[in-house]
């Protein structure tokens, strides 16, 4: 079970602003990603989770080559898939594919649904025949919950969930082994998400899928992961198994999160301490030196301010970046231990 | 809830909707076009003048008329004036004897191949470099957009004037490619015309490759080429169609233009621009070899705006009308 399929080492990715229209320079960078390292398991579902712009989408982008990363390394199968490139990466795309966001950007308006999930095919010269690919394409449809027979509609027609579906399809042609999913549920409706949660299990279930799972809602993360990364601008600040990481979150920010999470429960019935954070959250442009979350930290204390924590075990077996890990009564206090 | 039941649930309840009809957008795209009977009455005018355009022979056969090139000193009268509308000439005819008619017939093949050639080559030279510039972005976009500014610097009668002349020479321009006449006009009109068609897609294709389907295909192994081509340029067929079409008026008046002023479709050819200009002297006299150049340009450019009006509202239905 601990058979890694991709490890990510030291990854990271800076944007840089430039200004000028000739000659351009630079005048400020986006630390979107900085020095994550973690790795991805055969098999298994792992969640990444933080707030918006602290580098879920990058990683993804990277981990899937539609980015290239600033430094650091990415290897599927003991392959470098940072410098792969022509066939080789042409090859190594077929092993990976992306789920995406937005459901009504992510299919092309102009194409029929079968031609969109018959693309993959065309694209490397799989199922040469019309009626093979066409054949093909109506069994992914029925895999993913479409009627096959509206192979010849186009995505106007169809809701948001069943056009996600089609995205799934779309992913799965190639028979890939990892699935990155950038947060594929949060722009449907709520009665539609579970649908495609649990397609995306059920499929996981049946072709041995890897699945990366960015979301940042954190309910639907523990539905799904195995495993939870979570992020904070840019940096990784906690790595832990799902129910490790829900009971007992070691890192403040993980903490944090989890008293944010509506809970369905009379008041009386749980109590717990609602743990706000303060301020904003810093530019990535300018992040904090040392530790990014002391500004905002309930427990930071000067060391906080210039010596960065590493990522290192901690009780009960979480890996978290901090100098002052929740101790389990404080972990308790925030979490209600259903 | 298991995948089973869902699945279920979801296509049940479509099968029995299976019923209604799919339409595809160039489906919705006519039923919304059938519904404008102004831009269809236009396109029939349209539809006319080119059949009239391409059978220009065997009307005048027909009508017993001269071809346009042939002189008739016959037809002026004892003072060497042209003579008005009759049996014989039913548009009368010019000071030269020339049948008006005819030449007008002859003006409008020469006014339909300049401006549709001309805005062809404008349409796929700005669409193929708008594409590639707001694509590739860098250098490539640099160099295309700032010769498009240097271009849309100049006035346009002012440039097309400019070229023309250059062009007119014995020898042509472009050493020998472009020859004077016709050539030369459909090069300067094409010239000036492809910024427009350039900025246009330009702006579109910087909005459609941060769409996700591009990331999407690049993901699937796609090249730069067939992204281009395939999930882009589909896209950019609603834009270029409407564009062209409000394009081609603008580009049938700028040749009537060129003609007039002398460094258009070079004489004897028939244009209804040099026409109006030779009709100039005799106007208080002759008043047909004027009106009947005039009122076919205006209808015609006024029924190509129409169209691409209604090819506007069609293709886009959520424009503002």
């Amino acid at each position: 079970m601990t058979d890694t399929l991709m490890s990510v080492s030291h990854l990271t990715k800076h944007f840089p602003l430039t200004e000028g229209v000739v000659f351009q320079r630079e005048v400020a960078r986006v630390h979107a990603v900085d020095d994550v390292s973690l790795e991805v398991r055969r098999g298994e579902t792992l969640g990444l989770v933080g707030e918006t712009g602290c580098g879920k989408s990058t990683m993804a982008r990277m981990m899937v080559r539609l980015l290239d990363p600033t430094s650091g390394t990415i290897s599927y199968e003991g392959e470098d898939v940072t410098a792969a490139s022509g066939a080789r990466l042409k090859r190594l795309r077929r092993e990976m594919q992306m789920i995406f966001q937005d459901p009504y950007s992510s299919l092309n308006p102009r194409k029929t649904i079968g031609s969109i999930i018959a693309e993959p095919f065309a694209i490397h010269g799989l199922l040469g025949s019309d009626g093979a690919r066409r054949r093909r394409v109506q069994e992914l449809m029925e895999q993913v919950g479409l009627n096959p027979e509206h192979y010849n509609r186009y995505p106007h027609e169809f809701s948001g969930g069943q056009r996600q579906r089609v995205g799934v399809a779309r992913a799965l042609a190639l028979a890939p082994k990892l699935i990155v999913a950038d947060e594929p549920v949060s722009a449907l409706d709520v009665s539609i998400q579970a649908q495609i949660l649990n397609l995306l299990r059920g499929l996981q279930r049946e072709l041995g899928l890897t699945i990366v799972f960015i979301a940042h809602d954190l309910s639907v993360v523990r539905h799904m992961c195995d495993r939870v990364a979570v992020m904070y601008l840019g940096n990784l600040v906690e790595l832990a198994d799902s129910d490790t990481l829900y009971r007992h979150p070691r890192h403040p920010y993980t903490g944090a999160l989890l008293s944010a999470v509506p809970v369905a429960a009379a008041r009386s019935t749980v109590r717990r301490e609602r743990q706000v954070l303060e301020g904003d959250l810093p530019s990535p442009t300018d992040p904090p030196p040392a530790c990014r979350f002391h500004t905002r930290c309930p427990k930071a204390q000067e060391i906080c301010r210039v010596q960065a924590p590493p990522l290192t075990p901690k009780d009960g077996g979480a890996l978290a970046a901090c100098h002052f890990p929740l101790a389990d009564e404080e972990a308790s206090a925030i979490v209600p231990t259903a | 809830m298991s995948v089973e039941t869902f699945e279920a649930a979801e296509t049940g309840g479509l099968t029995s909707e299976s019923a209604v009809q799919a339409r595809t957008p160039w489906q919705l795209f006519w039923r919304r076009l059938r519904g404008d009977r102004v831009a269809l009455a236009a396109l029939a005018f349209i539809v006319l003048l080119v059949l009239v355009a391409l059978l220009q022979a065997p009307i005048r056969s027909l009508l017993g008329l001269p071809g346009p090139n042939v002189q008739n000193p016959a037809a002026l009268d004892v003072f060497g004036t042209p003579t008005g509308p009759s049996a014989e000439h039913p548009f009368g005819v010019d000071t030269l004897g020339r049948d008006v008619f005819s030449r007008v017939l002859a003006g409008a093949a020469v006014s339909l191949q300049v401006a549709l050639i001309s805005t062809g080559i404008a349409v796929a030279v700005g669409t193929l470099l708008g594409m590639l510039a707001a694509f590739y972005g860098g250098w490539v976009d640099t160099t295309f957009s700032r010769m498009a500014d240097v271009l849309l610097a100049f006035p346009v009668l002012l440039l097309a004037l400019g070229i023309a002349a250059a062009c007119s020479g014995a020898e042509g321009c472009a050493g020998g490619l472009i020859q004077p006449g016709i050539g030369t006009v459909v090069f300067t009109i094409a010239f000036i015309n492809w910024v427009f068609v350039f900025r246009i897609i330009r702006g579109q294709t910087l909005s459609l490759r941060e769409k996700e389907y591009v990331e999407a295909s690049r993901s699937l192994g796609a090249s730069n080429r067939r992204i281009i081509f395939r999930e882009i340029l589909p896209n950019l067929v609603a834009p270029i169609i409407v564009y062209a079409s409000l394009l081609i008026p603008q580009n049938i008046l700028l040749e009537a233009a060129l003609s007039f002023l002398g460094v258009g479709v070079q004489p004897p050819q028939a244009s209804w621009g040099a026409m109006i200009a030779d009709a100039v002297t005799v106007f208080d006299t002759a008043w047909w070899f004027m009106f009947f150049p005039g009122t076919a340009l205006l209808l015609t450019v006024l029924a190509f705006n129409l169209v691409g009006d209604g090819l506007q509202d069609a293709l886009n239905p959520r424009s503002d009308r």
